[in-house]
């Protein structure tokens, strides 16, 4: 399956391929854990409707980058992660903050520039950092948090500590020079550390057949002798085995994994819109096909079918998410912003004595 | 009087911190190329990798920008990590992770992150090394709020300042030169100086003139104010040390004394450090009090030469100093 997967992705032939089509086998998976993998996914969505709706309607003032289609990944990678591991992200980082279990009012405070939200005003849906819960930060230049997330992952090695470094990155994040230098750095020094490359298929606006001769960018790991795994990220479950099998390796000796997942987001580039027929190589109907594949109905699918939940048990999921988040948004939106001495006050360590 | 054995020069006072901090705090590794090597970086490294062994002295890929990243993150991470570039030039592949990564994190953060790490680059001029072997880049760093940037001057600052550096937990630009190298003092014990305490310091007094540099350049003012004393103008001299965040108020008050002001510097003019003294010396005191105008000696706006005929002209001496300065006193 991986390696059929791979050669498919990397030939170009993936997006019209049923190999990403195939049902999800949940046999060796818990009710208990199936419903909480569906319960954080839906919560992302909800949250990222939420946030796409409040940002075409002018309450957010910054741009927002939504990841919605792609929350089977960081729901089925933080499932094997701990507090004390080492998360880093860039600019499409939401589901793979609120995976870890980062309080969605928090979130939707930063996005409004509040001062109770993650990063206390000053980063907006950038800049997000909650290391109690793991994230230590994404910001939006491609690739900056990459080595970051390497130096992460040596730090772990050195203090012993058996935590594991997750840098996630997309497939233009790729194209960057300091991603070749860090799989190389991290394979040379022997880091724990899992590079997570989303291949949504599209950097900003372009289509990576635009970008790169080969569309697999795991081929990158192979380069540096990393250990890889091609998987169908809407698949939470091949996700969440692969990113098992390769954090545990990664925790056990000390040696990167490199974990590429095949996906598609529902919205385009930045903020509400979907990016269709307006310069860019995405239409309707492609956009229409990745719908069909959505991950959380992928995943709801599986669960009837194995009367794991009954439809109105998950019709009772979306009632209590979507309360959490009208709740949730209404406090953000009433919070305080920063005061004027902030603006000062962070950029060095010592001011805020 | 101490003797010449009694003196510790300013590559081997670099050394001694190293080991200072590699002793003391064992969060403390060094990540850079040419760690390994015995000539990289003068004599300001020889053999720590011996003594304290090479998973914390880090030898690495040709990698600028990703073993920097790496510093940065492992800082994050609760290390305090000193990365090593042994030309300045070479830190450029690394600006990413310095200027938006180092040096916005905790602003970003709501300040709830620092990412301590000190970036350690040396400039490494003279020797027909020619343009890509020789930039004294300092104001690019000093311009970017979340640095601090630090250049010591003299043997106890190369020490005590890499050590105030690596414990201050900002990233810290930290910048020493070869063309110090030689330079010795009897230095006492280590000091844990507070780095945020830390700021220009005079370090000859007069009356006349008011030389203001770092690093290199303060030796150039130290050396041409003996002799203009000899031609009876009174040189007070000002090493600037922590070029960001700049404390520039004790130059102004030098100036308010002497009325005349020289700015050295040795990176460019333009848009340079010798022209932010001037500017914030002239912005804090009163026009009447200059005696001349400000005058600033940098390099000459060309990258450096190779060859020696050119490179001879291209740095400014002890005697372009002088020659500038008595010029000034002159009707």
């Amino acid at each position: 399956m991986n390696s059929k997967l791979r050669q498919a992705l990397a030939s170009g032939e993936i997006e019209n391929s049923p190999i990403i089509d195939e049902e999800l086998d949940i046999s060796a998976l818990s009710s208990k854990d199936l419903t909480e993998q569906l319960t954080s996914m839906i919560r992302i969505r909800q949250a990222e409707v939420k946030i796409a709706e409040m940002r075409r309607d002018g309450h957010v003032g910054g741009p927002v980058h939504l990841g919605a289609g792609q929350e089977a990944i960081a729901v089925g990678i933080s499932s094997h992660l701990r507090k004390s591991d080492r998360v880093f992200s860039a600019h499409r980082s939401h589901a793979h903050l609120l995976a870890l279990g980062t309080d969605v009012r928090k979130l939707f405070a930063e996005l409004l520039g509040k001062s109770t939200g993650l990063t206390h005003g000053m980063g907006g849906s950038m800049h997000l950092w909650d290391q109690p819960n793991g994230f230590y930060g994404s910001v939006p230049i491609v690739a900056g948090t990459v080595p970051l997330a390497v130096g992460a992952g040596l730090a772990a090695k050195m203090q012993q500590s058996g935590d594991v470094a997750v840098a996630y990155f997309g497939d233009g994040a790729a194209e960057e020079g300091v991603v070749q230098e860090s799989l190389n750095l991290a394979s040379q020094l022997g880091i724990p550390i899992l590079f997570v490359c989303e291949n949504n298929f599209f950097s900003s606006h372009m289509h990576i057949s635009q970008r790169q001769p080969i569309h697999s960018v795991a081929r990158f790991a192979e380069a540096n002798n990393i250990d890889s795994e091609v998987v169908d990220g809407n698949n939470v479950v091949s996700v969440s085995e692969a990113a098992a099998r390769l954090i545990s390796q990664s925790r056990a000796k000390n040696v990167p994994g490199f974990l590429e997942v095949v996906t598609f987001r529902h919205y385009g580039h930045v903020d509400w819109r979907e990016d269709i027929d307006v310069g860019v190589n995405r239409s309707a109907s492609e956009v229409e096909k990745w719908k069909s594949r959505d991950p959380i109905n992928r995943l709801k699918h599986a669960i009837l079918e194995k009367k794991f939940l009954t439809d109105s048990e998950i019709e009772s999921i979306y009632l209590n998410i979507n309360s959490e988040i009208e709740v949730a948004w209404k406090q953000a939106a009433s919070d305080p912003y920063p005061a004027e001495s902030e603006l000062l006050r962070t950029v060095y360590k010592e001011v805020r004595k | 009087m101490s003797t010449e054995k009694d003196m510790t020069d300013y590559g081997t006072a670099i050394r001694d911190a190293f080991a200072y901090l590699l002793t003391k705090h064992p969060e403390v590794f060094v990540i850079g190329q040419g760690l390994w090597s015995p000539w990289y970086v003068g004599n300001s490294m020889t053999k720590l990798d011996q003594e304290f062994g090479i998973a914390r002295i880090i030898d690495t890929p040709v990698s600028e920008s990703a073993c920097t990243g790496a510093a940065v993150g492992a800082a994050l991470a609760g290390m305090k990590p000193i990365v090593v570039h042994p030309r300045m030039d070479f830190m450029l592949y690394a600006m990413d992770s310095i200027v938006n990564e180092a040096a916005k994190w905790s602003s970003m953060m709501g300040g709830q992150a620092n990412p301590g790490v000190t970036i350690r680059s040396i400039i490494n001029r003279g020797g027909e090394q020619g343009a890509q072997h020789s930039q004294a880049l300092h104001a690019w760093f000093a311009h970017v709020p979340g640095l601090r940037v630090v250049m010591p001057s003299t043997a106890a600052d190369a020490r005590d300042l890499l050590i105030a550096s690596v414990l201050s937990g900002d990233p810290v630009i930290y910048i020493d030169d070869r063309w110090l190298y030689a330079e010795k003092e009897v230095l006492g014990p280590v000091k844990e100086i507070d780095l945020h305490s830390q700021g220009p310091k005079i370090v000859r007094t007069g009356t006349d003139v008011t030389l203001a540099g770092a690093g290199y350049s303060t030796k150039l003012c130290l050396d041409a104010a003996v002799e203009l004393d000899k031609q009876g103008i009174s040189a007070e001299v000002v090493d600037i040390r922590i070029l960001n965040p700049f404390k520039p108020e004790l130059i102004a008050e030098s100036v308010t004394k002497t009325g005349r002001l020289f700015a050295i510097d040795g990176g460019w003019e333009t848009s340079g450090f010798a022209g932010e003294i001037i500017a914030s010396v002239v912005e804090r005191i009163r026009p009447e009090l200059f005696k001349i105008s400000p005058q600033r000696i940098t390099l000459p706006a060309s990258p450096a030469p190779s060859s020696r005929a050119l490179e001879d002209i291209y740095y400014p001496k002890v005697e372009t100093l002088v020659q500038r300065v008595v010029t000034s006193f002159k009707p």
